[in-house]
């Protein structure tokens, strides 16, 4: 039996079953960050004057910067993989998910330099209640980023061959996967100021 | 596709392009500002306030929310009110200090 509305939108919706399952997926999304970052502000305004320590003693606001520019990036190229579908040409979208898979290794790298970094001068989760919301934080995040880049992956590579088939439904994949991998970029706009520069 | 259609992907993309330069200058912007060493609250009302202009041009053009249908905005009104509840969540409980003391 075939899935029902994965290409023509639902009457009720007007919309492909997917999108808005990836938005009620965004929703849930929501609540996790939320609550952590709830967590953060909370331990943060609670913690006895003068006891906080602030990111910038531990963190390298330059690579992070980097890191940010890296995940901006990586958005644009994966809207343009879905546009480039859009307008038939799967050569450009197979170059634009590529070079978005390849953002989201560059920004595994530097977190994996950040993350060393800190190990190696004895920074770790239990150091103090900075680091371990920092870590559980950027820890998600970076889990995120990993899922993220296995749906990449796979669409990117054995997945294609669904444009050959369905080019409407695969098409449809793609900005739902592009929807989830904005949200992770939408996460780390915020993490990057209230972690690292405040 | 029709060309009419494939003229309105085209012109997205101009947007996309747009949306990424806006995005980088404000990344900068939050990191400039941050070495002006300004008051705590100031500083956290700055950063959050560019933080939340680049997430809603995210939103709007890379996630297509400028032209969403309204099922997809009432899941998200749903998320804000309960997301509110959340970051009410830490005043909530510095209240209540207040009033047990």
């Amino acid at each position: 039996m075939d899935i029902p509305y994965n290409v023509e939108p639902r009457p009720d919706t007007g919309l492909y079953n997917a999108k808005l399952g990836i938005w009620l997926f965004l929703a849930s999304e929501v609540m996790l960050f939320g609550a952590l970052f709830s967590s953060y502000v909370l331990l943060r305004t609670g913690a006895p004057a003068g006891t906080w320590h602030h990111g910038r003693e531990f963190l390298n606001v330059p690579l992070a910067t980097l890191n940010t520019i890296i995940l901006i990036a990586s958005s644009v190229t994966m809207v343009m993989s879905w546009a480039s579908l859009k307008l038939n040409d799967f050569k450009k979208f197979r170059l634009y998910l590529g070079v978005t898979f390849l953002c989201g290794v560059g920004f595994l790298a530097i977190k994996a330099i950040e993350y060393s970094t800190k190990f190696h001068h004895g920074y770790f989760p239990k150091s103090n209640t900075f680091l371990a919301i920092y870590f559980t934080l950027t820890g998600l995040h970076v889990l995120h980023v990993i899922g993220g880049m296995i749906v990449n992956g796979y669409f990117a590579g054995p997945g294609a061959k669904m444009w050959r088939t369905e080019p409407e439904r695969f098409t449809n994949r793609i900005e739902v996967a592009g929807l989830y991998w904005h949200f992770v970029d939408l996460v780390w706009i915020f993490l990057f100021p209230t972690l690292y520069l405040l | 596709m029709s060309a009419s259609d494939a003229e309105s992907i085209r012109k997205q993309t101009r947007a996309y392009i747009g949306v990424f330069f806006a995005l980088m200058v404000l990344t900068v912007l939050t990191v400039a500002v941050s070495y002006f060493h300004m008051p705590v609250v100031l500083a956290v009302v700055v950063a959050l306030a560019i933080a939340s202009f680049k997430g809603s041009l995210v939103a709007a053009v890379f996630m297509h929310l400028s032209h969403e249908r309204k099922v997809i905005y009432w899941v998200l009104i749903l998320t804000v009110v309960f997301f509110i509840v959340l970051m009410a969540i830490p005043s909530l409980w510095q209240w209540n200090l207040r009033t047990v003391r």
